[in-house]
């Protein structure tokens, strides 16, 4: 049992890091301050605005709502994660062309969101977006624009989607 | 803010996490999902010397068939409920409370054990199991029982396991034939806790008229509210007009709501009208009866 640090493992956007941390440490904090990631914003550090969302073996998951050491061995990506070799994801350049952000504060989590929801349901409906879209708070409110985002996103079949079964 | 320090432990067995139970007493706090504890932690409203988490038990995931009915164990996570097959065919109510439990980020982490022990007394699943008459297993060091679900939760944030018990299953009994069920809640916002919540199982017999009726608020009180008056009046009747109305009233009046800045204590009672009289309509209609 430790209250002091100790070194975990982690996988993020498929680079394995080991890095040591107290257990108090929040996953966010971790990618953050200790990995340098600030892609992912940290805002409400309470589970309600989920702008911290990342995705924790394939799962989206409020960073701020869990320990690093809870994350040792996992694989995490972050919005880092999406872009590769300098060009947009697909998803990212839909956000980009339907103006699918203001600030960009929630950016990070929205995409996220997006991205799970797109590789679970590749069609989804208007609906299904807004009810997967309502994890995370925008206070530009430009959820009509976000909503489009991902319905270009959708079209284009941004995200692939999950193997059956 | 951040979490206060504190020494933490990860067993991967159940012995082994009873056992720091054992050792540590109240000076412990077991962390499940986290989605309630670690807000709490990072506003410092919980400063617990020692978190013994209890993540890496992967023994006490599972959903399994038992006696007619299920199962569970209290680290099932609440997305894998609303999305497992058995708990959809079997105890349909599970799953469609489940889904209004916050959003998904926080289904995929927040556990069934979690919820329970948790016992937030606005909270979905402990209505579902007191509804359901669930029976929970309190486990210690060596020993363990058996709690039926309202005798579980005592007041508010609080229920029946000691310092050194830890909730490691939950059984759900198998429902009659000719049951139908439903979760019926009102929020401010999709995801938001709900302002009150309404667990309705109703057994019809061929005549259409109630055998059975089970009934449990959320939102509603200190702890899940059974309406037990309610069903009686259910019992033995056609579950529309008069019986109804006087079923949702006698709902009503078994509630002690808080009044806060969402709603006031008279509107929850209203709304519990409103919701009590949408669920067991709905529960009725998928039991193959008329309301």
């Amino acid at each position: 049992m430790k209250r002091s640090a100790s070194v975990i493992g982690l996988t993020v956007n498929g680079v394995r890091h080991e890095v040591a941390v107290e257990p108090r440490r929040l996953l966010v904090d971790c990618l953050r301050d200790d990995l340098g990631l600030t892609g992912t914003h940290i805002g409400c550090e309470h589970g309600v605005c989920g702008t911290c969302t990342v995705l924790v073996d394939g799962e989206t998951v409020r960073s701020c709502l869990m320990l690093a050491v809870q994350a040792d061995g996992a694989s995490i990506t972050t919005v880092e994660g999406l872009a590769t070799d300098g060009a947009l994801h697909p998803l990212q350049q839909a956000f980009r062309e339907a103006q699918g952000l203001q600030c960009g504060f929630c950016t990070p989590g929205m995409l996220l969101l997006a991205w799970e929801l797109l590789r679970d349901n590749a069609s989804p409906s208007e609906a299904e977006i807004r009810e997967a879209i309502s994890a995370n708070l925008c206070r530009c409110t430009g959820y009509q624009a976000i909503v489009e985002a991902v319905q270009l996103a959708a079209e284009r079949r941004a995200v692939p989607a999950a193997a059956a079964g | 803010m951040k979490p206060p320090p504190f020494e933490y432990a990860a067993p991967r067995k159940t012995d082994e996490a009873l056992a720091l139970l054992a050792q540590h007493g109240d000076r412990a706090k077991v962390l499940a999902g986290g989605q309630s504890l670690l807000p709490l932690l990072n506003f410092r409203l919980a400063r617990p010397e020692v978190l013994v988490d209890v993540n890496r038990v992967a023994e006490l995931a599972y959903v399994r068939p038992a006696d007619g009915g299920l199962a569970i164990g209290a680290l099932t996570r609440q997305h894998a409920l609303e999305r497992s097959e058995a708990v959809r065919s079997r105890v349909p109510i599970v799953a469609e409370a489940c889904r209004l439990i916050g959003h998904l980020p926080i289904r995929h982490r927040g556990t069934v054990g979690g919820s329970l022990a948790h016992a937030d007394p606005a909270s979905e699943l402990p209505a579902v199991m007191v509804a359901l008459e669930a029976e929970l297993t309190a486990s210690r060091a060596g020993a363990r029982r058996t709690l039926p679900a309202d005798r579980f939760f005592t007041g508010i944030f609080t229920t029946a396991l000691g310092p050194d018990e830890l909730l490691t299953e939950v059984r759900v009994p198998g429902l009659p034939p000719r049951t139908g069920s439903a979760f019926v809640e009102i929020a401010r916002r999709a995801g938001d806790f709900a302002l009150v919540g309404v667990a309705a199982l109703v057994t019809l017999d061929d005549g259409g008229r109630v055998t059975r009726a089970r009934l449990a608020l959320c939102g509603a009180g200190p702890t899940p509210v059974r309406a037990r008056e309610a069903e009686r009046v259910l019992a033995g009747e056609r579950p529309d007009g008069g019986a109804l109305d006087e079923a949702v009233e006698r709902m009503a009046a078994a509630t002690d709501p808080p009044g806060d800045i969402h709603a006031s204590a008279a509107f929850r009672k209203k709304l519990a009208r409103h919701v009590g009289r949408q669920a067991i309509e709905l529960a009725v209609r998928r039991a193959g009866g008329k309301a």
